[in-house]
């Protein structure tokens, strides 16, 4: 009985204890993945921190919603997610635990990055399973097009104005700073790729269209035969079929795929190479914030495409 | 277009009326009339030749893709919308059509709950040897549970989860609850019917747990009934769970109120008879892809000896768990182990029995986990028995919504020394709405 007193006694100190004072002196914001984080820091500077919950080498549809994300989201002025439901497999449970009603759906603390940006691939027929994990809402890999970096960028910064209206001004300015270095990136990034207009590719999911479109790449097929299905054996040989009948030399894999398909299928296409990109911030060592994600991807891209090409 | 269609009306309508007016008149409207309808055929004409263009240019393009797509390669893309070429500005919904099947999407749909449906078809074969009386046994085929969930946003300040277990004859609500997720003082609150947080497995649904069937020790100490594979407590109350600042560390405390009434370990015989469950649950990262939760429960009811005779439970519980973030997908381990003692008052005596299971699972392909269990456990109600079982567990999953699973189990049942040994099948298979992976 003695015993039992204690164990409720303890639980109801536990319940009624005075929650803790969090430090206010910055603006917390926890992002879905490395690519927000890398947006945000941008914009926010030293008025905001900033935590990425999903590490740039996972694949976001699969993060666990683990106990330590929770009390990050817990401590969060702002969440900006990805949206579209790359994240529907973690982060409501996330949200939902949370206990923080700022950053709830629909509150002013929350920010899906997806709503003013381009989205490809939107289905408009009827879609099911049989497809595949068909995204209704569109390709949640919308951040590799620089274009939409932008206009992420500048959701957060209204956004960061609106939840720290002092800062405003300071905001405007490191987004302009953002602004002019990306759109000097994207000339470099455009002259290195502008030779390769139009040369086929092969990726392993479909993660790359907003990317390819950008740098006027064509997808022509997929190492999974439907997304989020591991690659069969009939569908491994239609692809080496039809990447040797448009001779397609590259295969590009995100890290968090296994190599051993996408390598065996190079293997049999003469000149055949897979290239592991960084489908974000972080993906790969060097990809340490926006810009240098696409300067990496680009680089080891055009490097080479030169090399097959010849251009 | 539409203004073409109007003069047809205007015209229409015109002929109806009839001449009406004086004959001069009349003549100078037929004029009108004529040159109208003069005007009419040449939109018409101009319209048709449009469409006969654009038509032809749509199957000139299509006639181009067929046979790449007759190479099969670009396999089941789902049509797709022509992307708007200005962004659509801050705030709007999201474009493209929503997913709403049938009909076109009324907006009241919009508001439906997420709606999923997991069903559960088991088989089994070999030898049951009768079983364990608190033990559920498992016929031949039986499509034990279809779980249907329905969840959606309530208001602003809460949201709700349905889930309807519907067996072969009858359905049960498993869990309904609203759960508030604002409330100011970091306090997280349930309210309706919803598993237990005693222990870690008991608020597991079935289709989420790693094997096919539960651990003995939930069948002996957490109120089983042969009537009842999906056993555990679960009872309608209320839930309130808190955060305690400690740093890195996670540390969640939740005291749960309920009816008192849930399977054969607790019954409520009067309205004071209410159970009560208290859990502190800690978890800590131990690294990027390790990481540790640590839990303790205690839960206290009546038993169904009276308002008179209590059944108190202790439990303590460890989970390991390893996942390599880079290959997430492939490769995952977790090791779980949970203990119970329960005390359950009876007229003469306390009966003290003891029991739970230790398990690993470890995913060694991206569609394939194998895994094992052993289980101990007395029984709640003549502690000298003690039930023992070993499991092994090989599982296929062909994508994220169904799987195949297949379950050796191995069962002494401690009153005779009888031995089972059963082969389990199972497919679950899950349409509808893509629910969150279970932590």
């Amino acid at each position: 009985m003695n015993v039992r007193i204690s164990v409720l006694a303890g639980v109801a100190v536990a319940l009624l204890a005075p929650p803790a004072a969090h430090a206010q002196s910055k603006l917390n914001v926890v992002t879905s993945t490395e690519d927000l984080a890398s947006i945000a820091r941008e914009v926010g500077g030293e008025k905001v921190g900033v935590l990425a919950l999903a590490r740039g080498y996972q694949d976001p549809h699969f993060v666990e919603s683990k106990p330590s994300f929770i009390l990050a989201v817990n401590r969060a002025n702002l969440y900006i997610g990805v949206g579209r439901e790359l994240e529907i497999g973690w982060l409501p449970p996330l949200l939902t635990s949370s206990r923080n009603a700022k950053i709830q759906p629909g509150a002013p603390g929350y920010l899906d990055a997806s709503l003013n940006v381009r989205i490809l691939e939107i289905p408009t027929g009827q879609i099911t399973r049989a497809m595949g994990d068909v995204h209704p809402l569109g390709n949640p890999h919308y951040w590799l097009d620089p274009g939409n970096g932008r206009l992420i960028a500048q959701a957060i910064r209204n956004k960061l104005g609106e939840l720290a209206p002092a800062d405003r001004a300071s905001f405007g300015q490191r987004y302009d700073d953002f602004d002019r270095r990306l759109a000097a990136a994207e000339k470099r990034w455009d002259a290195a790729m502008a030779p390769y207009k139009g040369t086929k590719i092969v990726t392993y999911h479909r993660s790359w269209p907003n990317f390819m479109e950008r740098f006027g790449l064509e997808v022509i097929g997929y190492v999974e035969p439907k997304p989020g299905i591991p690659p069969s054996p009939s569908h491994t040989l239609e692809l080496i079929d039809a990447m040797k009948a448009d001779s397609v030399k590259i295969i590009v894999v995100e890290p968090y795929f296994s190599l051993k398909t996408p390598q065996s299928i190079a293997g049999q296409v003469s000149g055949g190479k897979v290239l592991v990109l960084a489908p974000s911030v972080g993906g790969v060592k060097e990809a340490t914030d926006y810009i240098q994600l696409f300067d990496y991807n680009v680089n080891l891209l055009a490097g080479a495409l030169k090399q097959i090409t010849g251009k | 277009m539409r203004s073409v269609y109007r003069r047809w009306v205007f015209l229409a309508t015109l002929l109806m009326i009839g001449p009406a007016g004086p004959a001069s008149a009349q003549t100078a409207d037929v004029q009108a009339v004529r040159q109208e309808i003069e005007q009419l055929r040449q939109e018409f004409e101009a319209i048709q030749r449009q469409y006969g263009d654009r038509l032809a240019a749509l199957e000139a393009r299509l006639g181009a893709t067929q046979p790449a797509q007759a190479a099969g390669v670009p396999a089941a893309q789902p049509p797709t919308a022509p992307v708007p070429e200005q962004p659509t500005p801050g705030g709007t919904p999201p474009v493209g059509t929503l997913p709403v099947y049938g009909a076109a999407a009324a907006g009241s749909k919009i508001f439906n709950p997420d709606i999923g449906i997991i069903g559960n078809f088991i088989n089994a074969t070999g030898e049951s040897r009768g079983g364990s009386k608190s033990i559920a046994p498992i016929p031949f085929a039986t499509l034990q549970e279809s779980e249907v969930s329905l969840q959606a946003i309530v208001d602003p300040y809460a949201r709700a989860d349905f889930f309807l277990a519907i067996g072969e004859e009858g359905i049960e609500v498993e869990e309904g609850y609203v759960t508030f997720p604002t409330l100011p003082g970091g306090l997280l609150l349930k309210a309706g019917k919803f598993r237990a947080n005693v222990g870690r497995l008991n608020a597991f649904h079935n289709h989420t747990l790693p094997w096919i069937d539960r651990p003995l020790v939930m069948y002996n100490l957490l109120g089983g009934s042969p009537l009842d594979p999906d056993t555990g407590i679960k009872d309608a109350g209320v839930s309130v769970a808190r955060l305690i600042p400690a740093g890195d560390l996670f540390l969640e405390v939740t005291g749960e109120v309920f009816r008192g009434d849930s399977g054969t370990v607790f019954k409520s015989s009067r309205r004071s008879d209410f159970s009560t469950v208290g859990h502190l649950r800690a978890y800590r990262d131990l690294t990027d892809q390790t990481n540790i939760e640590i839990g303790g429960s205690y839960a206290r009811g009546h038993n169904d000896l009276g308002s008179d005779f209590v059944t108190q439970l202790y439990s303590t519980d460890v989970t390991l768990r390893w996942r390599p973030l880079s290959r997430a997908i492939y490769h995952s381990l977790a090791a779980r182990n949970e203990l119970f003692w329960s005390r359950r008052e009876e007229p003469s005596v306390l009966q003290g029995a003891f029991g739970g299971y230790a398990s690993l699972d470890y995913q060694f392909a991206r569609r394939w986990f194998a895994g094992g269990r052993y289980d101990w456990s007395e029984r709640a109600t003549s502690a000298a028995i003690q039930d023992r079982g070993s499991s092994a567990v090989l599982t296929f999953w062909p994508s994220e919504f169904s799987q195949i699973r297949s379950q050796y189990r191995r069962t002494r049942y401690g009153d005779d020394g009888r031995v089972a040994n059963e082969l389990l099948l199972q497919a679950l298979f899950t349409i509808g709405a893509h629910g969150a992976h279970p932590f």
